[in-house]
């Protein structure tokens, strides 16, 4: 009876060593792993803060973001016209890369511009608005529409959709946002965006 | 330590002979003496004035005059609000009577030389003023009254940053101040204007630093200046032996001479000991800054009820015949200065506004001298250094012993060419108050200072063009979200259909009522049709 329980017990040992192994080795590479997502998430915040925001898919990603996923990945840094040789500096330092010129297939640099509908050649069709990707367009079904210029960041996305061509890239010195605390932040926090 | 101070003064008249050594420096001549052989000198008023309001964009201007409307001396013309940058307004009044003949943007002789919003004013010759009020009795006023007197005169640091002094004033009301320091080290070269100031008119300054220092609330008062000005120094201890009765109204204070002794941070540990970190504010230490200039202003604007309408510019350069000090009306042209210092226009290379360090070179001799026009220089080909080639740094270390902010120009320079602003940073650029003395010390000649004021630009447009694209994430971010939202709105809305239409049944006859009031549909076709068959017409065009 004795060898038998001593054989029982024995095994009940090595059984819970092994499940105690496994869970630690779990952790530890679930650790390992978050650890990896989490560095990758915030090599993607760095690169995202480097891209300029203008949001206008010239890289060939819609927005910045998906785009500075896809450099963290491993794709070419020199696709942002809208951020000029200012942006291809930070990412190249940030990555540690040679610095290169701007790929010419994306585009070319130009100074900062906004859009200006000529409101009275707007029939209202709403096609802007649904271009815009900051909202920054305002107008109803039919009615005149009008570009809020502070809010505008010279994406150019709204100017191909116009069926009667009304909308005009107007250079601007600086973008003219003129507030003070951001709106959204709460929102922000709410959607688990911080990226 | 005050107490040994107190008994040196004591045995020494108001002398201390306490003043600390501070990092840095260098001794370049002075330059002073062809300016300061003359007496002050009021200009003649010139037949046109370009009175300067401020940038555009700087701040609000409100207009109190308009074209065509006749303004008498001392009128106000026009206020300049800041208060969107948490500052009081600043006025501007007219230095004499006339027409104003325009309002446009001007180049004004100050260091940014920005187009600045001016007022032109067509001068009638009679000098008609309007009644001033004065507060002979300025003891009796309170605090808070000699600051509003003093911002109701337009008074700004005269010594060249222009803040709004009752801004500064009124620092009082936050933090307790221990210390006013009157800044009368004056230490650039070629610039005279504070010392003649106080050769000749110590008593008034002496006045309008007690004036300030009862409207800051501070509990000392110290006059700090260069111990090469010993004519300035006779004169204020003059005044403050005839002031003496009023109990020890100011204490004064003699610097070593070099440059730049009279930069803020440096003043301050020379005078008090204190030494002022990176990103501080005196204040926090309880102490305040004003110039000479400006203290003599404060004595205007209080004893004698007169708005700041003039200041003390020193006219010097090799160009002009007779270098002075002028007691110059806001808006005088620099060219009409010039003439009256009989400029020889053929040897005249450059004009500098400023002194010859820190100075920045001024395009047009039309410009507009305004509230912070310290000195103008008419430079001949002999006095400008000729630009030598510059060569590599041999890293002597010569510009890190002179810097006063105790930084290392050298790596500041390396960094500034490879625009690695994080590394600026670092070093400290920020701390960089562009004196120029690395550049002076420099044997390779490389223009470090305009290197750095370059990087200091790219670093303010770096950091403004982060909030930019911080806003312009967020409004993206809330799009995405505004969409999902009416997506999700419009299934669900699917899903209960049935109710819907039930509603949508209950609410039709309102609905054709509405449909009046707008443009019917035929009609909107019709004038999209046009638009498109417009816009056809046009590539049509193009195309040919
Ligand atoms: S190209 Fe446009 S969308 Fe792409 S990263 Fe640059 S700004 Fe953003
Ligand atoms: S208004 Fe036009 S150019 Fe401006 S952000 Fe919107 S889509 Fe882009
Ligand atoms: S200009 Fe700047 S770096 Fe050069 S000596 Fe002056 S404070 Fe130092
Ligand atoms: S003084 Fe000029 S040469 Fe000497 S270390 Fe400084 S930058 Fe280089």
């Amino acid at each position: 009876m004795l060898p038998l329980i001593s054989h029982w017990l024995t095994q009940l040992v090595i059984g819970a060593s092994l499940l105690l192994l496994t869970a630690s080795v779990l952790g530890k590479i679930t650790r390992y792993l978050t650890q990896q997502l989490t560095a990758q998430k915030s090599l993607v915040n760095r690169i995202n803060r480097a891209l300029p925001q203008t949001q206008c898919g010239q890289c060939g990603h819609p927005g910045c973001l998906p785009y500075a996923r896809s450099i963290s990945l491993g794709e070419a840094s020199n696709k942002c016209p809208p951020g000029g040789q200012e942006t291809i500096l930070a990412l190249a330092e940030l990555l540690n890369e040679p610095v290169r010129g701007l790929d010419p297939a994306h585009g070319q640099f130009r100074d900062f511009s906004v859009a200006v509908i000529r409101e009275g050649e707007c029939i209202g069709c709403t096609k802007c608005i649904q271009a815009c990707p900051v909202d920054a367009i305002l107008g109803g079904p039919k009615l005149m529409h009008t570009v809020i210029t502070s809010e505008c960041t010279g994406c150019d996305l709204c100017v191909e959709p116009c069926p009667v061509d009304c909308i005009d890239m107007i250079n601007h010195l600086a973008p003219a946002i003129s507030h003070t605390t951001p709106p959204y932040s709460d929102l922000r926090s709410s959607l688990g965006a911080n990226t | 330590m005050s107490t040994l101070k107190q008994l040196a003064s004591k045995f020494l008249g108001h002398d201390s002979v306490f003043a600390r050594r501070t990092a840095g420096g260098i001794q370049p001549p002075p330059f002073k003496e062809h300016s300061l052989r003359s007496r002050i000198m009021s200009t003649p008023i010139p037949p046109q004035l370009t009175i300067p309001i401020g940038p555009e964009s700087s701040g609000e201007i409100t207009r109190l005059v308009d074209i065509a409307d006749q303004v008498l001396k001392y009128q106000k013309l026009a206020v300049i609000s800041f208060s969107a940058k948490g500052r009081s307004d600043v006025p501007v009044h007219a230095p004499t009577s006339g027409v104003i003949t325009s309002i446009e943007n001007s180049i004004v002789a100050d260091h940014s030389q920005q187009q600045q919003l001016c007022i032109n004013l067509t001068v009638d010759g009679h000098d008609e003023a309007l009644l001033l009020k004065p507060h002979t009795n300025h003891s009796q006023l309170s605090s808070a009254d000699l600051v509003a007197l003093i911002r109701d005169a337009g008074v700004i640091g005269m010594g060249g940053a222009g803040f709004p002094t009752a801004d500064k004033l009124s620092a009082y009301s936050v933090l307790p101040i221990e210390f006013l320091i009157i800044n009368a080290a004056e230490c650039e070269p070629y610039i005279s204007a504070d010392e003649a100031l106080l050769r000749e008119r110590a008593n008034r300054v002496v006045l309008g630093a007690e004036i300030l220092k009862r409207a800051c609330a501070a509990q000392r008062c110290i006059i700090a200046i260069e111990d090469t000005k010993p004519d300035a120094i006779a004169a204020i201890k003059q005044a403050l032996l005839n002031e003496a009765s009023n109990q020890q109204c100011c204490e004064l204070v003699i610097v070593p001479s070099k440059y730049p002794a009279g930069s803020e941070k440096q003043l301050i540990q020379c005078a008090t000991g204190i030494e002022i970190a990176t990103g501080q504010h005196p204040t926090e230490h309880g102490i305040i800054m004003h110039n000479v200039g400006t203290a003599y202003a404060a004595y205007e604007a209080i004893i004698e009820g007169k708005p700041c309408i003039s200041r003390f510019t020193t006219l010097c350069g090799q160009a002009l015949k007779t270098p002075k000090n002028f007691e110059v009306l806001i808006g005088t042209a620099v060219g009409f200065l010039f003439e009256l210092c009989g400029i020889e226009a053929n040897k005249k290379q450059k004009s500098i506004v400023g002194g010859s360090l820190m100075g920045s070179e001024l395009g047009n001799d039309k410009a507009a001298t305004c509230k912070t026009t310290n000195c103008l220089i008419a430079a001949s080909s002999n006095e400008l250094q000729a630009p030598k080639a510059e060569r590599a740094c041999i890293r002597c270390g010569y510009c890190a012993d002179a810097c006063p902010s105790k930084l290392l120009p050298q790596q500041l320079f390396a960094f500034s060419k490879t625009l690695d602003t994080t590394q600026l940073l670092e070093h400290g650029i920020l701390d960089c108050i562009e004196c120029g003395a690395c550049d002076y010390v420099c044997p390779s000649q490389l223009p470090l200072v305009s290197t750095y004021k370059e990087s200091k630009k790219l670093i303010e447009t770096r950091r403004q063009s982060l909030e930019y694209s911080d806003y312009w994430q967020q409004r993206f971010q809330f799009r995405q979200y505004r969409v999902k939202k009416e997506k999700d709105q419009a299934l669900s809305r699917k899903l209960d259909a049935p109710l819907q239409s039930m509603q949508a049944a209950e609410r039709a006859p309102k609905n054709k009522n509405n449909e009046a009031d707008f443009i019917s549909k035929e009609q909107a076709s019709r004038d999209i049709a046009a638009a498109v068959a417009r816009v056809k017409a046009r590539r049509n065009e193009k195309n040919k």
